[in-house]
């Protein structure tokens, strides 16, 4: 039986700049099940991250501002919440991991120091018991002799070691829902095998949940259960991720699953490729985003914005097109 | 991709280029050195693109530039047509730069901000003079048009420009002076996924209409395994593989080339099931204490007594695919 663990409706970002209003995020809902791993794909400036940001209120204020839109999470709306209560939230039921492993981690203070921060403050253990328990979750996200290695700094650790650090001080408090903003973008391949394998034991293990950015379709076949395809600001597509692949209904996604080499397949054929690029998110277009760079659109398209609405069971798209038939459906 | 194996454009021998460590404020000494490239060797053919894979750090981009002599070379030597590049002076070297170019990665900071479009363009012309007024214009209204830029874009500068159009106009200054050789350095990993598959196609377009011969440094497999004609895998400042792109991806000999291909997610969730993953243990070790004899035995999984021992010799093993491994 599937629990809904967090409900995301009309979400709505706004960040208000000297050149004009940006339209970061206009209008997205999904919904993320207990052990979940869901997926949200999209180029940069597509508004993945920051619609999770919103969810939690990351998003500094000003210039940016949550403008519309609900979030449940376990019962309560996350974007009413006031900040005592969100910061309860954050970090002991939703925890995040950011790209750059180099950079969110303080340089001048030791590893245990760091995860037993999170620790003391949420979990209310004392200093002894908070480094006991780094070390068992350094020992969790395979850091060899993590009983020497909680006492080093982020600069005696690698890139791939860092984001396991990460990793550890996510998981510190056990929380509910793992967010991860790509997470392995920073990283080499071999690197990133690793984590993506570490990530799916933890889950398993501890059944939470994750919402997994990215903008790595490779990554995401290997990773997740669904997937949210985003562009400029708004979800195009949402599909198991079998029917994503399978059964692309968005040209956009099918476009970028066209314009992807893969390396099992030897295609001597061009890559398809999207001409133009994303829209200024500050002038976008009145219909739908994509119209302009469509080559299935029809005349509708630059006028009116298409709902996300179903075409199958559990598989959703924003189109007002059916590319089978390439007429409006 | 047209190939001609018969002619050799550039023939890397025993390249090595070793940056030293200095120690001291006043009496400044050696103490050690990185050795980014320590003894790479390898043909390429005129007309082909040679790929050049390895993760970060393991001198991939060091061998481009000590290729072109942006570096010069600790060791070896890098023939271009017969003339060992490494042995010219200063003007003889600017006279041979002409022939062979470089796209850099980051389409942001490889332009000058406060140069227009059409300076970019025509600097390399200024700088070989060879063409001024009317004839340069020209050349860089049909440069711009080469890579699909429109030629009113001449008097902009590149703030205006996305990624994309920004790593056209470094194809367009690459192209200016008529180049045989260009090394691509990650020329498309800056860019979004829908923008990189417009500038592959414009570089295998350019190279079928005028003959170009690439090196293509990257890190993104699937994408070099499209483009290449061959493909080298590079570890710690040494090519542990070469071969053709369908041998190397069917039969990977290398320890590590067999990881480092398994390791790659395929955008294709029943695929990517199939995918038999060898995940490596450890860390890549740092090139200014590289291990004694073969520098993978830290990590690889199918290590043996020799080794730890000697470093084993990069040979071929039948058709053009050369492995540096004891199991061969």
């Amino acid at each position: 039986m599937t629990e809904t663990l967090l409900e995301v409706r009309d979400l709505e970002t706004r960040f208000f700049t000297p050149d004009g209003v940006v339209k970061a995020v206009n209008g997205i809902s999904y919904t993320l099940n207990k052990g979940e791993i869901m997926a949200i794909v999209g180029e940069s400036g597509c508004g993945k991250s920051v619609g999770v940001m919103s969810l939690i209120r990351l998003i500094p204020e000003p210039p940016g501002k949550v403008t519309g839109g609900e979030a449940f999470f376990m019962g309560q709306d996350l974007l009413k919440m006031d900040k005592e209560s969100i910061r309860q939230v954050r970090g002991r039921e939703i925890a995040m991991i950011f790209q750059d492993p180099m950079t969110s981690l303080n340089p001048v203070l030791t590893i245990g120091h760091q995860i037993s921060e999170s620790l003391k403050a949420h979990m209310g253990l004392d200093k002894q018991e908070a480094r006991q328990r780094a070390i068992e979750l350094l020992e969790m996200v395979n850091i060899p002799e993590a009983g020497n290695r909680v006492d080093d700094y982020p600069h005696q650790f690698s890139g791939g070691m860092r984001q396991r650090v990460m990793i550890a001080m996510a998981l510190s408090c056990m929380p509910h829902i793992l967010i991860a903003d790509e997470p392995t973008t920073a990283l080499d391949v071999t690197i990133q095998a690793q984590i993506v394998k570490l990530v799916k034991r933890l889950r398993d293990e501890l059944g939470m949940a994750v919402i997994w950015i990215t903008h790595d379709l490779g990554v995401v076949a290997g990773i997740a259960e669904r997937v949210a395809v985003m562009y400029a600001g708004s979800i195009v597509e949402e599909a198991q991720v079998d029917d994503l692949y399978e059964r692309a209904a968005h040209p956009y996604t099918y476009g970028l699953l066209g314009s992807l080499p893969r390396l099992d397949l030897l295609r001597d054929e061009r890559l398809t490729s999207i001409d133009g690029m994303p829209p200024d998110l500050i002038a976008l277009p009145e219909g739908c985003p994509f119209a302009p760079r469509c080559s299935y659109a029809i005349d509708r398209c630059p006028r009116e914005k298409p709902p996300l609405l179903p075409v199958a069971p559990r598989h959703k798209v924003a189109c007002w097109v059916d590319l089978n038939t390439g007429r409006e459906r | 991709m047209s190939q001609n194996r018969e002619e050799v454009l550039v023939r890397v021998a025993d390249l090595k280029k070793h940056f030293p460590i200095m120690r001291g404020m006043i009496f400044k000494r050696q103490t050690g050195s990185v050795r980014a490239v320590d003894g790479v060797s390898f043909d390429i053919f005129r007309g082909e693109t040679l790929g050049l894979v390895g993760e970060s750090g393991c001198g991939k981009s060091t061998t481009g530039r000590t290729i072109l002599q942006l570096y010069r070379p600790t060791a070896g030597a890098v023939h271009f047509e017969g003339v060992n590049l490494a042995e010219l002076d200063g003007s003889q070297l600017n006279h041979m730069r002409r022939r062979m170019q470089m796209i850099f990665q980051d389409p942001y900071a490889s332009l000058d901000p406060r140069m227009t479009v059409g300076r970019i363009v025509s600097e390399p012309l200024d700088i070989h003079g060879v063409a001024s007024g009317k004839a340069r214009q020209e050349r860089v209204q049909e440069l711009l048009d080469l890579v699909g830029l429109s030629p009113y874009f001449v008097n902009r500068y590149p703030h205006e420009f996305s990624g994309g159009q920004r790593q056209r106009i470094g194809v367009a200054r690459a192209l200016a002076l008529n180049p045989d050789f260009i090394i691509c350095d990650e020329p498309i990993s800056a860019l979004d996924v829908s923008i990189q598959a417009q500038v592959v196609n414009l570089l295998e377009d350019l190279q079928g209409r005028l003959g170009l011969t690439y090196l293509f440094i990257a890190h993104d497999l699937s994408m070099v395994r499209h483009i290449s004609d061959r493909m080298a895998v590079m570890y710690l400042g040494k090519i542990v593989e070469l071969a053709d792109r369908v041998e190397l991806y069917e039969h990977p000999q290398h320890p590590y080339t067999q990881a480092l291909l398994s390791a790659v997610p395929i955008p294709h969730p029943a695929a990517d099931a199939k995918r038999q993953e060898i995940i490596l243990e450890g860390e890549v070790p740092s090139p200014a204490h590289p291990p004694l004899g073969c520098n993978f035995n830290t990590r690889c999984p199918r290590v043996m007594d020799i080794c730890l021992q000697s470093e084993p010799e990069f040979k071929d093993v039948g058709g053009g695919h050369c492995v540096a491994c004891w199991l061969m």
